[in-house]
């Protein structure tokens, strides 16, 4: 994570986005790039062809549940700036930090946000902006354990400075 | 102020006296179960050039999604395992036809033992909580951290209990348990939590019951699912580990979040149908529901038990002709006590097709997909959309006697009327 602040067209999904929708267990064995074009198949089968770099995902509840497979790996691949949601699932919470990918926890965001509105988020104050409707959030800023490895761009980045071969 | 098992366990990994919920801390761990992810672990450590981990005993490698390897890309993931155990010295490797599930070769294997702190590649790692052991899941982003160091960073967890009371009737198991409570309580309630199971059903309940409950722990959100060691838990383990282990218990006085009381004296069979885990319904309550497929095997419901309850309702009988019935033991070390037991004769004169171990139809990765449009009742742990296979096809999931009732009747049935 180079920059601390995001800004994107919010894209929208509901309570209990398992990792089998973002990340569907058939598609185990390809490259990051085919993986991704199966990102929210089986309940948006458009969703990964009409993603521009740079929106960001708002979800419901328990956002990311099921399966450990590091789903958050096809929203880096796709370009997506942040995920905001009401709760995740512990397992998509840490997988996301670890492969780069910032999310916070953020209450009330569900119903502030339409499809296509355009939010900011601030990671460093938590603050979560609705730039279309001019609403005002504040999420739970995340720990700095986590903001550590998301500001070195994930773990592999973290262990690459540590034992890179030089 | 007193701890709980899952404070306890953390306090004494991050070398702390006491931690209360909330707080980070680093804590070594026991043991990574890599699982598959020792194929990433292997790739990643060669192109930074990580030349070791942290402790070749206790990263526990082994294939089970994809065995035996149904495609060319999977054989090559398994290549890449069969080079990781090699080029760093990994002590303990389960191969096809030596393993099994991770869920259940572990504790089989005795790596799991009470009182201690285990990651593992996979979401179904609270499993061996089960065991008295805080498990939970991990990555292979973060797995390659562990991996290499042997250490981690926690949020020490809230805790939650579940007393439950009563006993099970039966053919009532323990997943007809943990999906009421995941209908009941919702499939959030014990999220980023440590959720611990006690009370006298537990107690009279089999390690087999216990172990589907702490399984699908995750489910409900669960960071750690945990029970406390009793004599059925140290007579596991005898003849399976000589390392020596401490069993934890919460104190009396140990803080909780919210306590749950419920009594399964009276439970009926659970069904969670499409495309919740959360969406559950007693049997009773479904309706007239037909299947095409019905499915007996997983971390979730592919124990000895689990095949024994399916064919104590299939014996003599056979599968509906519309079904086909699908088994899988867990492990091979369930296959082999399955067949002497003559469990897998009775199932395949019923008609039922018997496979290896593998998670393969679970996760929809082989031997067993759905097509659109198809129904399938299944003993293992999920039902999201497209997880079996096509997007089109539903998931029911119950008990592993839920499922062989429905396999012999064509509809999902109540097994105590068979």
């Amino acid at each position: 994570m180079l920059k601390s602040v995001f800004k994107g067209k919010v894209w929208k999904f509901g309570d209990n986005i398992s990792t089998d929708y973002i990340m569907p267990g058939f598609t185990r064995g390809e490259t990051p790039e085919e993986r991704a074009t199966f990102c929210m198949n089986a309940i948006r089968p458009e969703f990964a062809r009409e993603v521009k770099p740079g929106d960001v995902i708002v979800g419901g509840r328990n956002f990311g549940c099921g399966s450990s497979r590091p789903a958050g790996q096809n929203f880096v691949t796709l370009g997506i700036g942040c995920v905001i949601a009401e709760s995740f699932s512990r397992l998509f919470f840490r997988s996301s930090v670890s492969v780069g990918l910032p999310l916070l926890y953020c209450k009330g965001v569900y119903d502030a946000f339409q499809e296509g509105d355009i939010l900011k988020a601030d990671f460093e104050t938590g603050e979560v902006r609705n730039l279309t409707s001019g609403q005002v959030l504040q999420a739970d800023p995340l720990p700095e354990v986590a903001m550590n490895i998301l500001r070195a761009g994930g773990v592999v980045a973290l262990l690459k400075q540590e034992y890179g071969k030089r | 102020m007193g701890m709980t098992m899952a404070e306890k366990i953390l306090a004494s990994k991050s070398g702390l006296s006491e931690i209360r919920p909330g707080q980070y801390v680093t804590a070594k761990i026991d043991l990574l179960m890599a699982g598959d992810s020792t194929a990433q672990i292997y790739q990643v450590f060669k192109e930074i050039g990580i030349d070791k981990v942290w402790d070749p005993s206790k990263v526990i490698s082994l294939t089970d999604h994809d065995i035996p390897a149904p495609t060319a890309e999977a054989a090559e993931r398994d290549v890449l395992r069969r080079k990781f155990v090699q080029e760093f010295g990994i002590k303990y490797w389960y191969d096809i036809g030596r393993g099994g599930i991770c869920h259940q070769v572990l504790p089989e294997k005795g790596h799991v033992l009470p009182g201690s702190l285990i990651l593992g590649c996979d979401s179904h790692t609270t499993s061996y909580g089960a065991f008295n052991a805080a498990a939970t899941g991990t990555q292979y982003p973060e797995a390659y951290w562990i991996a290499a160091k042997g250490e981690l960073w926690f949020r020490v967890p809230e805790t939650i209990r579940f007393e439950i009371l009563g006993e099970l009737p039966p053919r009532i198991m323990g997943k007809d348990v943990i999906l009421k409570i995941a209908g009941d309580y919702g499939t959030e309630v014990a999220a980023y939590k440590s959720a611990e199971f006690v009370g006298p059903a537990v107690e009279k309940m089999s390690l087999s019951d216990r172990w589907a409950i702490a399984n699908m722990g995750v489910e409900i959100g669960a960071k750690f699912a945990l029970f406390e060691a009793d004599e059925k838990t140290l007579n596991f383990l005898k003849g399976r580990t000589r390392e020596p282990f401490t069993p934890v218990k919460s104190d009396p006085d140990a803080s909780y979040e919210q306590i749950y009381q419920l009594d399964v004296s009276d439970l009926p069979p659970q069904v969670a149908c499409p495309h919740h885990v959360g969406n559950v319904r007693p049997v009773s309550e479904i309706g007239e529901v037909p299947v095409d497929q019905a499915f007996i095997g997983s971390c979730t419901g592919g124990r000895l038990a689990d095949l024994a309850a399916a064919a104590e309702i299939l014996k003599g009988k056979k599968v509906h002709p519309r079904v086909r019935l699908i088994v899988s033991p867990a492990s091979m070390e369930v296959y082999k006590e399955a067949l002497s037991a003559g469990i897998l004769e009775t199932l395949v004169e019923a008609d039922a097709m018997v496979c290896g171990p593998t998670c393969g139809p679970c996760p929809g990765h082989h031997l067993g997909i759905l097509a659109a449009g198809e129904r399938c009742i299944s003993a293992s742990n999920r039902n999201f959309k497209g997880r079996m296979g096509n997007p089109a096809a539903e998931v029911y999931l119950a008990s592993p006697a839920t499922v062989a009732a429905s396999a012999v009747a064509g509809v999902i049935t109540d097994p105590r009327n068979m």
